[in-house]
């Protein structure tokens, strides 16, 4: 079970429900994936084209929490334009902010975030923050009131999976705020890897969406969250240089 | 007959040209918005959908209707 801002989630796997080719296939892999919280995007309705299928008749934000995502913000007045019509849509007082600084990578803008998340909470929102895998960033954007962090495992859409899993440890190491593993992930094994490092949630859209079969690939995320959380509270090997056989070396014949 | 006069506003960045003293909820049901679904901001002041019976639309308003798409 997950945990944030006091709400809890049967899944530790949170899905991003862009670039999938249909609502259709969208909605179907959301149900796969077992996640009951999904990342979502804030834009103009298309008045010409009324007949555009909408979110919400495939997704019910009732059945699936949505959390509004500030994707495609560069600075911290997008971003708090964005969130303050989310809310204003239905109430929606548990958000993702995301402020990017770098259009090739993607990387958040850790300045402009920090100063919107301090705004946001002020302003009544529980605010999930993308950021960085900085552990001095990290604590800032606790102290200023985030609800989870969410740092990066690679570049948005990259794929790479986490570049820096001894950040992770550190950052884990020292808050007790849910954290989860946002961007980058290419695989079931980085879900694995990520929750296997003590996070409390994974965040996956594009490796679902655009893998081969999507269907398929939100099962396996599903399946890595819960194998890669049972692994971390198993609690694994120290690591050796040198061999320990399995079998006792008494009554050898 | 008196002929109804028209004003321009913009709406998600389109102009349009609309009957004068047309309220912005008429405005809104005559182009079959879902307000449940969606957020509506008039001259960039987030507005109360429930007041929008009351709001008059003028020359040069400019409206933002926003709703959830998917989005990672």
């Amino acid at each position: 079970m997950l945990t944030v801002a006091k709400k809890n989630f049967n899944s530790r796997l949170i899905v991003g429900t862009g670039k999938y080719k249909s609502m259709t296939e969208c909605a179907k892999a959301i149900k796969l994936s077992g996640a009951e919280l999904v990342t979502v995007a804030v834009r103009r309705v298309n008045i010409s084209d009324k007949k555009k299928p909408l979110l919400m008749d495939y997704v019910d934000p009732k059945k699936i929490t949505y959390l509004p995502n500030t994707a495609g913000c560069f600075n911290s007045e997008e971003a708090l334009r964005t969130l303050r019509l989310a809310r204003e849509i239905g109430g929606w007082k548990l958000v993702k902010l995301e402020v990017l600084g770098d259009k090739r990578n993607l990387f958040p803008d850790m300045i402009e975030t920090l100063k919107s998340t301090e705004v946001l909470t002020k302003e009544g929102f529980k605010v999930m923050v993308y950021c960085n895998d900085d552990p001095l960033m990290a604590k800032r954007l606790e102290n200023v009131g985030a609800c989870a962090i969410m740092p990066l495992a690679a570049p948005i859409g990259s794929g790479l999976g986490i570049q820096n899993a001894t950040n992770i440890k550190i950052i884990r190491s020292q808050t007790k705020l849910p954290l989860i593993i946002d961007a980058g992930l290419g695989q079931a094994s980085d879900a694995v890897i990520a929750m296997e490092l003590g996070c409390d949630g994974v965040l996956a859209n594009t490796a679902i969406a655009k893998a081969k079969k999507p269907f398929e690939m939100a099962l396996a995320f599903k399946n890595g969250v819960i194998a890669g959380r049972q692994s971390f509270l198993a609690g694994r090997i120290e690591k050796s240089i040198y061999g320990s056989a399995s079998s006792p070396i008494t009554g050898i014949i | 007959m008196k002929k109804i006069k028209k004003i321009k506003i913009k709406i998600n960045g389109k102009f349009l040209m609309i009957n004068e003293n047309l309220s912005l909820s008429f405005f809104l049901k005559q182009l079959k918005i879902p307000l449940q679904k969606v957020a509506i901001e008039l001259n960039q002041e987030i507005i109360d959908k429930n007041k929008i019976k009351n709001i008059k639309l003028k020359k040069n308003d400019k409206i933002e209707v926003v709703h959830f798409i998917g989005g990672g």
